[in-house]
């Protein structure tokens, strides 16, 4: 692909702000011209139509939900409805500065609080921040709650972050930045909570456990409440990472089986959408015990109106610099009132009846290492592929069928993975193709293991070199080459 | 569909979930409604933000500046908005090649080698790179100085005591910029911000020689790299910033922009994503996300941070944003915001009982000590539609009976005049 430093440049400046009257240097006595670039940044000069063509050619170069089939596991690539972006490009959500006075900003300060409200019902438990802007974000205040808990317990020995084997790499890391160790506790064969070695684990330096629910193989923890239970007679915190929320949307709820802090991704369960890479957005609910840490500010409702309260002592502070992501919560905030309750449990009964759809279907052709009833999502195995063919090789060969690959290589507990989640917006006709490219898939593992292993084929570039970007790595473009 | 799964009912589905948890379950007492219905509900809370219709004059670090409709349009395109993080780097080449030019603009705003592909936002991206500095020089301790914007100092404070860093608060002059004349020693760095809390450019010249090891940490304010010399170019070894003024809507707070800009020898200790130019088997130039040893779902625990969904759509605003205008255009919105600031700041200086109590040089935002109680006039400018921020903000930093104010190129001469009318009526 070529960059927009390698696109034709223009010899017009930008009239996208007017040019001013007389454009000059300030003059000597507003500031120090030892202050000032000698000239201005080295970023080209280019024609609208020609920035317009470079990322709408950047843009086909990419492939989004509204593409095709997007079945990456964990990540809850729902389709996502439009109404959610014309509503938050509403000039009376999208221009208000955020120090705007509370009287002023009641619209915006409403919306947060009766997403708040739908959120802590969701969950089941006692209170919601919507300050943290992503999964890991909520996870890193999820942890900072559990520290401030046991300092003001004065239990600061309570160190340990007890973590299963299949967890999402942001635990692990979460549980870092906070100051926490990390012990991994192993899954059982049935691929749960060995809950032996979990009591094992719990002493007097446990802080507690990071759980996702379902775990990442896509099983319900049959023993959750006996795994709660023994966490919190301990002395420990429960933590449930809500990345698998979709699975029991309008089902079940975190706080009845022991969550102390819930986090949910609204750019995957609530579809608001996932960006790239983010925006999103990770509130968190937490138990009562946990409520009085919670960052601030908080919104606060009062006689009909809603201000801002920073006057909780025992925060934990703040984590983001204003309320968190918005515009993230209002296209959150519509979708859940168009859904309802009955919307809600229709989510989370069609996302499992499309997973063990596709589980029942494609378990013979490849190997499903943990052969149970899931929920939203399953991992299959290509470790018995013929001629070595790998997951990658699997993955990248979708590709070439229109199909956006599976999470590959996770959960780390089984072999050359393919964590595949269809979501409950897909139709029985895209869960056959996507089943039946799989199994030609397959087919050819054994019949022409070649094409598999170079492919993609049909892609805006063909298999990239990782390895070489790894080992000198190139992040900038040299624009010693451009003019500004 | 349930029968080829071999199973009774949709209940069944959820029959490995104890009966106890199922039984406990409430609904939220809520119906389904339509898109028309949903539409009209939202809009009405819409309506009910009369602030977004006021002419803004605040700042604090989210900016009015104009947006490019060019900058909607491209985000609207649903390949960039509805796909994940780009870790099939072949189906993904439109993100990481915006990653990769988003990288290129920053590293050549701020001055520096390397930028990462994006931060949540300005607060948390200066937070981490106080992360980073510890995990390099590891002396426990950063100075930081008082002149923050009070909201990124208290997310600096929430990370630092997590991290079990210690904070030592560096005092401003008279003239509204910070004391570098007498630092602490064995830190792990210092972190300024420049313009400062108060709109005064940091004088860095010479900073890095009286810190030692420390790193030399600041947080600028992207639009003013139009015009003003970047920290990169005064040795700083990290350079942070908020977005925002780069093509996104204020949105209340968010979605932000965090930046973040380093030398190239701390790209293994750099925290969140970074795409990198390689090429595939058949020697095509691609991308892909580079360094990924440093991240999570590698190194688990020992990652140097856990950032995964980070702020990618709005990353791609800021770079479709810097693509338009172009660095003549940068310079010209930057030079029309501090032409606006220093007209209005020399009008209200010729009111009588207004005064700027700082005379250290500024960019586009400014402090004015009010006659009377700031919250007063505040009320009144709100009255004719004009918005300032609020006094508490200032006083939190022992700036009494004062208001900032920030101007960019989209006020006009008439705006300009309504506001300079109101204070010396609002005395």
């Amino acid at each position: 692909m070529k960059t927009i430093f390698e696109r034709p440049r223009s010899d017009a400046p930008s009239s996208f702000v007017p040019r001013g009257s007389e454009p000059r240097q300030p003059v000597e006595g507003e500031i120090d011209h030892d202050l000032l670039r000698e000239d201005p940044p080295r970023i080209p000069t280019l024609a609208e139509p020609v920035v317009v063509r470079h990322y709408t050619a950047l843009s086909k170069a990419n492939f989004g939900v509204d593409d095709g089939f997007y079945p990456l596991g964990s990540c809850t690539m729902k389709y996502n409805p439009k109404l959610n972006e014309a509503v938050a490009a509403l000039p009376g959500f999208a221009f208000l500065h955020p120090q705007t006075d509370p009287d002023s900003a009641q619209g915006t300060l409403e919306l947060l609080h009766g997403l708040t409200d739908l959120l802590r019902q969701i969950a089941g438990m006692s209170a919601v921040s919507l300050q943290p802007v992503a999964g890991a974000h909520g996870e890193l205040t999820g942890m900072l709650l559990f520290k401030r808990y046991f300092e003001e317990r004065n239990e600061t020995a309570r160190a340990r972050i007890l973590l299963p084997d299949s967890a999402h790499g942001t635990n692990p890391a979460s549980a870092a930045v906070a100051g926490f160790s990390t012990v991994e506790i192993p899954s059982d064969k049935r691929g749960m909570v060995d809950v032996d070695a979990l009591r094992a684990a719990l002493d007097e330096t446990a802080a507690g456990i990071m759980l996702t629910v379902p775990n990442t193989l896509g099983i319900f923890e049959e023993r959750i409440l006996e795994i709660t239970e023994a966490v919190h007679d301990a002395g420990g915190l429960c933590y449930f990472d809500g990345a698998n929320l979709n699975a029991f949307l309008g089902r079940v709820r975190p706080g009845d089986m022991g969550a102390d802090v819930f986090h949910f991704n609204l750019h995957k369960t609530l579809s608001t959408p996932h960006g790239g890479g983010g925006p999103g957005a990770g509130p968190i609910a937490v138990s009562e015990k946990l409520e009085e840490f919670l960052p601030v500010p908080r919104i606060v409702a009062e006689d009909g109106r809603y201000r801002l309260d920073r006057d909780y002592p025992r925060s934990i502070g703040s984590v983001h610099s204003f309320y968190g992501n918005v515009l993230v919560a209002v296209k959150a905030y519509a979708y859940l009132l168009r859904l309802g309750d009955e919307g809600l449990r229709e989510v989370s009964e069609n996302a499992v009846l499309n997973a063990n759809y596709l589980r029942v279907r494609l378990k013979e052709t490849f190997g499903l290492p943990y052969d149970a009833l899931c929920k939203h999502e399953f991992v299959l195995s290509a470790k018995d592929l013929p001629n070595e063919v790998t997951a990658l090789d699997v993955a990248k060969r979708l590709i070439d069928y229109g199909i956006h690959p599976p999470t590959i290589y996770f959960p780390l507990i089984v072999r050359e993975a393919l964590m595949i989640e269809p979501t409950e917006t897909e139709s029985k006709a895209s869960l056959d193709a996507f089943a039946d490219a799989m199994e030609r898939i397959a087919a050819e593992a054994a019949s022409d293991p070649e094409i598999l292993r170079t492919a993609p084929h049909e892609a805006p570039v063909r298999r990239l070199d990782q390895t070489r970007a790894a080992r000198d790595p190139i992040l900038t473009y040299p624009l010693e080459d451009a003019e500004a | 569909m349930l029968a080829a799964v071999g199973l009774p009912s949709l209940d069944s589905l959820f029959e490995d979930v104890p009966e106890a948890v199922r039984a406990r379950f409430r609904p939220l007492g809520i119906s389904s409604c339509s898109e028309m219905e949903v539409a009209a509900r939202l809009a009405e809370l819409a309506r009910a933000n009369r602030g977004a219709t006021g002419v803004s004059f605040l700042g604090g670090g989210i900016y009015d500046h104009y947006i490019p409709s060019v900058v909607s349009h491209v985000l609207s395109r649903s390949e960039f908005s509805t796909a994940y993080t780009p870790y099939q780097p072949e189906v993904s080449q439109g993100t990481l090649t915006a990653m990769f030019e988003f990288q290129t603009l920053i590293a050549e705003l701020t001055g520096m080698e390397i930028a990462n592909a994006s931060m949540y936002d300005g607060a948390t991206a200066l937070a981490e790179a106080a992360l980073m500095a510890e995990r390099i020089r590891r002396r426990g301790r950063i100075a930081v100085a008082r002149t923050l914007f009070p909201h990124v100092r208290r997310v600096l404070d929430t990370y630092a005591w997590g991290a079990g860093v210690t904070l030592v608060e560096i005092p401003h002059d008279a003239s509204g910029r910070c004391r570098f004349d007498d630092l602490p020693d064995d830190l792990s760095a210092l972190i300024v911000q420049t313009p400062n809390a108060f709109g005064v450019i940091e004088r860095l010249e010479g900073v890095k020689d009286r810190i030692g090891e420390a790193l030399l940490v600041a947080s600028a304010y992207p639009l003013s790299l139009g015009l003003l010399k970047p920290p990169g170019a005064f040795d700083a070894d990290v350079v942070v910033g908020e977005g925002q003024s780069l093509g996104l809507p204020m949105g209340f707070g968010g979605p932000l922009l965090g930046l973040f800009a380093t030398r190239k020898a701390y790209l293994r200790q750099l925290p969140g994503r970074v795409a990198g130019r390689t090429v595939d088997v058949e020697g095509t130039v691609g991308y892909v996300m580079a360094a990924q040893t440093r991240e999570q779902h590698i190194r688990r625990a020992r990652a140097t941070s856990n950032i995964c969904t980070n702020s990618a759509l709005c990353a791609l605003a800021a770079t479709v944003y810097l693509a338009s205008v172009g660095g003549r255009g940068l310079r010209n919105v930057a030079l029309q915001s501090f032409e606006k600031a220093h007209d209005l700041a020399a009008r209200i200086e010729r009111i009588e009982g207004y005064e700027l109590p700082f005379e250290g040089p500024f960019f586009n935002e400014f402090v004015v000590r009010t006659p009377g109680d700031p919250s007063t006039v505040r009320a009144r400018l709100d009255e004719e539609g004009l918005l300032v921020g609020p006094p508490e903000d200032l006083a939190s930093l022992g700036v009494e009976r004062a208001l900032r104010i920030a101007v960019t190129e989209r006020r006009t001469e008439a705006e300009l005049d309504r506001f300079v009318d109101v204070l010396g009526d609002a005395k």
